[in-house]
């Protein structure tokens, strides 16, 4: 980072850019919550100094390019396959941490399979799911995630439950199984609420080194530039809307 | 003095906004510059109200922000 202002003695450093993540900027768009998630995981990396035994699963969506963001190890998978990719590589190379970063569409689409077969077997691994109910990358399509009543460009009127099928809540049905150690749901929208998902994160990852199985935290994000809102609004629309349909909190989590 | 001070990275910056509503006391808030990439990026309006609590670094999307905060004055043996 170039630091153009002088900074007087007497002062420390007391927050900068994760060791975990590479000087490249972001291609996220303006205010996308995506950046805030991507640095809370290179924190939870850089905290338990894991960085050299980390390998990452990129998505398809706006995640793909997660690799150039961090200074690990990272495959990108087919669309929705990371959760499989992820179980070949903890299985080949236990001493490995293998996560996933996936969205909505890449994990709770075409991904569903994949990601309900790991946590049904309970790999050890750990999984970020990014919903903002929409897909981003394409051009703001409706997503299985995508609220009733909500405009996208597939559904102009709003989202129509019984024409559309109602959102799917990915947490709740994963958190039935028997397989999964610890399904949460947090959110970022405010200081407090990034606090708490990075804790939930941290626990998500030391539950992987402690073998303790398979770990999500399903993060509720904002995609601005598709819900044609201001990155404030965004934000506000999480707080006041989106936690309606889905609640925050620890679904399962098996200590 | 300010107790804190943030350093903006320009180049990162894309001008979103978020640190500016997020910050307490308002120290934040958009410059006239643009970077390269054409975005207006954010500055310390009120420098002087900054007490480097660092939230504006944490909601910030694009981890354009650094936080210093000056340390505590040292008690006399």
């Amino acid at each position: 980072m170039s630091v153009e202002v002088a900074i007087p003695e007497g002062y420390v450093k007391i927050f900068s850019k994760p060791r975990a993540l590479s000087d490249a900027k972001y291609t996220y768009c303006p205010g996308c919550h995506h950046g805030i998630i991507t640095r809370l995981v290179a924190e939870a990396i850089d905290e338990l100094g894991i960085l050299e035994r980390t390998v990452g699963i990129a998505p398809v969506g706006c995640a793909v390019f997660l690799d150039r963001f961090f200074n690990c190890d990272f495959v990108q998978a087919a669309h929705g396959r990371a959760c499989a990719v992820a179980t070949g590589i903890k299985r080949a190379r236990p001493d490995l941490v293998v996560f996933t970063y996936q969205g909505d569409g890449d994990l709770a689409a075409i991904g569903t399979a994949e990601t309900i077969h790991a946590a049904n077997r309970g790999e050890n691994i750990t999984v970020i799911f990014v919903n903002n109910g929409i897909y981003g990358m394409t051009g703001g399509e409706m997503a299985p995630t995508t609220l009733p009543g909500q405009r996208t460009t597939t559904t102009p009127l709003g989202r129509e439950p019984r024409l559309h099928g109602f959102p799917l809540k990915i947490s709740e049905m994963l958190a039935q199984l028997d397989g999964p150690a610890y399904i949460t749901r947090q959110a970022v929208f405010d200081y407090k609420h990034i606090v708490r998902a990075k804790q939930a994160i941290l626990k998500a990852f030391r539950n992987q080194l402690e073998g303790k199985g398979f770990s999500l935290v399903e993060i509720l994000s904002t995609c601005p530039t598709n819900w044609r809102m201001s990155p404030a609004d965004a934000g506000r629309w999480v707080a006041e809307e989106v936690v309606k349909t889905y609640p925050l909190g620890d679904l399962k989590d098996v200590g | 003095m300010p107790k804190g001070i943030v350093v903006v990275d320009k180049e990162r910056c894309k001008g979103c906004g978020l640190c500016i509503e997020a910050c307490p006391f308002g120290v934040l808030g958009f410059s006239s510059e643009y970077n390269s990439s054409g975005y207006q990026v954010v500055y310390m309006e009120h420098p002087d109200k900054c007490t480097g609590c660092a939230i504006c670094a944490n909601v910030c999307p694009d981890v354009a922000l650094e936080v210093y905060r000056q340390e505590p004055a040292k008690e006399a043996a």
